[in-house]
């Protein structure tokens, strides 16, 4: 068979990368300038990590986004979990369209209709039972979870979609029971998939400004309202360096899993 | 064993394992959907909710009151029109780009070498992990009067003085099209990497030029990843509201935007609900699309 062509796949992929990661490289380069105007460089300085760790604002906002994003990823990765299983082996039931419609809206819904319709839910719940008091970490976590358990869902039916129905069957077939059967044969098998599908709900929530924005309360602000309401008037150098902390570690975690992964997989 | 009593067992305990994540979507996705469409029917007035109620017990009566007045103003007032107009229309073109650069890296990525391709997939997946929020933040760096890429033109000398790019609705494009590309290219490669190669064989074996061979064949059977990754950008490009805050202008109408803005800076919830009822009224289409996609996706297809 004909190979594709060389040079138009040469040009279609160096311009293709080029555009992702020029934009993220020369971020994460001006986080080093000591100029304050982003723009011009004037040498090489650390003074935006320093001002970083004596940002009190920015700081707590992220030790609140991070306990935030470490319950939302578990409830989600536990939830969605489940939806996915159901999704791909309970096979057809009543109401499964509207199943597979709730469970994909949040992909690819707005963020704002989100954000607004879980807001007036708890304004109403607020004024017939008095409960949840008032807007903070409880209200954007709902909205975190009913956004992540969708992504995890996506990657737990199609992972349980894979696997080789014929180990189920057996464990059924020696008389376990099906819930049995899940924890002790289904979910081992899949649990590579589940963290990966944990940290990806991780990051959505860790990266959510608007779902937040709608469902925060007095004193709950997130990292990244912080951020927006600081970057939507212009450059901030000390987001320069957040930003490439972020995306290190972001990147690190990536490579690494997609390197044990890959490397399981060569050996098979 | 007892079958009798286990199968009465089963569909009992199949109903409750399904249950509870459709507990959690009916109650946190559709619950506050409907209340959406009942708010946008209220009226603005000053409490705690700011909005009146839809029925109210008076008199022995119950006086069910529906206010149309934010549908009235959505559809008298032109500037609405324009908005959504403007945000279909941004979507669409970011889409269009969209397809047209994720093609060819998602075809490329499909058809190479199994470690070579691992390696690549990998740079897409890396920037759909990172912050959306970060990488349209570093954008303003570039496209300012002052920015890098002025000043990479400029001192090539290609220009003389700074093209305006910041502020403006290109601007946004960019940016839209940056934060949405990974979205189209990864469906679209599932798609592509599992296509049957022996079909290519096949049609060049009778005769196919590799152009004709890609255009009837490969494009065709591209076409579901082709539409989920163009529904995974289009949609929620219509709503979009933070790209458009942090690089389009003061005059960059979008939904999303005006939402946002009646419900934050205006407080008129009623209105909000009712620009947020006309903008899920107008995806429902791709909606429906890309829900028939997803549903058709979960059948088990002919393997059983």
């Amino acid at each position: 068979m004909k190979g594709p062509n060389k040079t138009l796949r040469a040009l279609a992929l160096g311009l293709g990368y080029a555009f992702l990661y020029l934009p993220i490289l020369s971020l994460m380069v001006f986080s080093f300038n000591d100029s304050a105007v982003l723009t011009s460089w004037s040498g090489f300085s650390l003074r935006w990590y320093g001002e970083l760790l004596r940002d009190d604002a920015l700081l707590s906002a992220a030790w609140l986004s991070l306990r935030i994003a470490l319950l939302t990823a578990t409830a989600a990765a536990a939830i969605g979990t489940w939806a996915g299983y159901v999704l791909a082996r309970m096979g057809r039931f009543r109401g499964f369209a509207l199943y597979v419609g709730m469970l994909s809206a949040p992909l690819v819904i707005p963020e704002v209709v989100l954000g607004i319709s879980l807001l007036l839910m708890f304004v109403e719940l607020r004024g017939a039972v008095g409960w949840p008091a008032e807007n903070g970490m409880f209200t954007i976590w709902v909205g975190h979870v009913t956004l992540c358990m969708a992504f995890v869902a996506v990657i737990i039916q199609s992972r349980v979609r894979d696997l080789d129905r014929s180990l189920e069957e057996a464990a059924l077939d020696l008389g376990a029971t099906p819930l049995k059967v899940f924890f002790s044969v289904t979910l081992p098998l899949i649990a590579p998939a589940v963290v990966s599908a944990w940290l990806l709900a991780f990051t959505l929530s860790l990266d959510d400004v608007v779902i937040a924005s709608f469902l925060s309360g007095p004193g709950s602000t997130t990292l990244p309202m912080e951020v927006f309401s600081r970057v939507r008037l212009g450059l901030k150098p000390e987001v320069n360096a957040l930003a490439t902390l972020f995306i290190l570690a972001v990147g690190t975690c990536v490579i690494v899993a997609n390197r044990l992964q890959w490397r399981k997989e060569a050996r098979k | 064993m007892k079958p009798p009593s286990l199968r009465r067992w089963v569909p009992s305990s199949r109903a409750l394992a399904v249950a509870p994540p459709f507990l959690w979507l009916g109650l946190f996705l559709l619950l506050p959907f409907l209340l959406v469409l009942k708010i946008s029917f209220a009226e603005l007035q000053f409490g705690i909710p700011p909005y009146t109620p839809l029925a109210q017990f008076q008199e022995e009566a119950v006086q069910l009151s529906l206010h149309l007045r934010g549908y009235i103003l959505l559809f008298t007032d032109s500037l609405y029109a324009a908005t959504y107009l403007n945000s279909v229309k941004m979507a669409g073109v970011t889409t269009l780009w969209c397809i047209l650069i994720g093609y060819p890296i998602a075809y490329y990525i499909a058809r190479s070498s199994p470690a070579v391709r691992n390696l690549l997939l990998l740079g897409v997946i890396l920037p759909f992990w990172t912050s959306l929020l970060l990488r349209v933040y570093a954008w303003v760096g570039i496209l300012r009067n002052d920015g890098l890429l002025n000043k990479a033109l400029m001192g090539l000398g290609l220009i003389s003085s700074p093209l305006e790019i910041y502020r403006t609705d290109l601007a946004v494009y960019i940016g839209m099209i940056y934060a949405y590309l990974p979205f189209f290219i990864l469906p679209l490669y599932a798609n592509l990497v599992k296509m049957d190669l022996r079909l290519l064989e096949a049609a060049y074996d009778l005769g196919a030029r590799p152009w004709q061979a890609f255009w009837r064949i490969t494009v065709p059977l591209s076409a579901p990843g082709v539409v989920a990754g163009a529904m995974l950008v289009f949609i929620p490009c219509v709503g979009e509201y933070v790209i458009p805050e942090m690089l389009g202008g003061a005059n960059t109408l979008m939904m999303g935007r005006v939402m946002w803005n009646e419900f934050f800076n205006n407080t008129d919830w009623p209105m909000a609900s009712a620009v947020t009822c006309v903008m899920v009224l107008l995806l429902l289409v791709p909606l429906a699309l890309f829900q028939y996609n997803q549903v058709r996706a979960q059948q088990p297809g002919g393997r059983r």
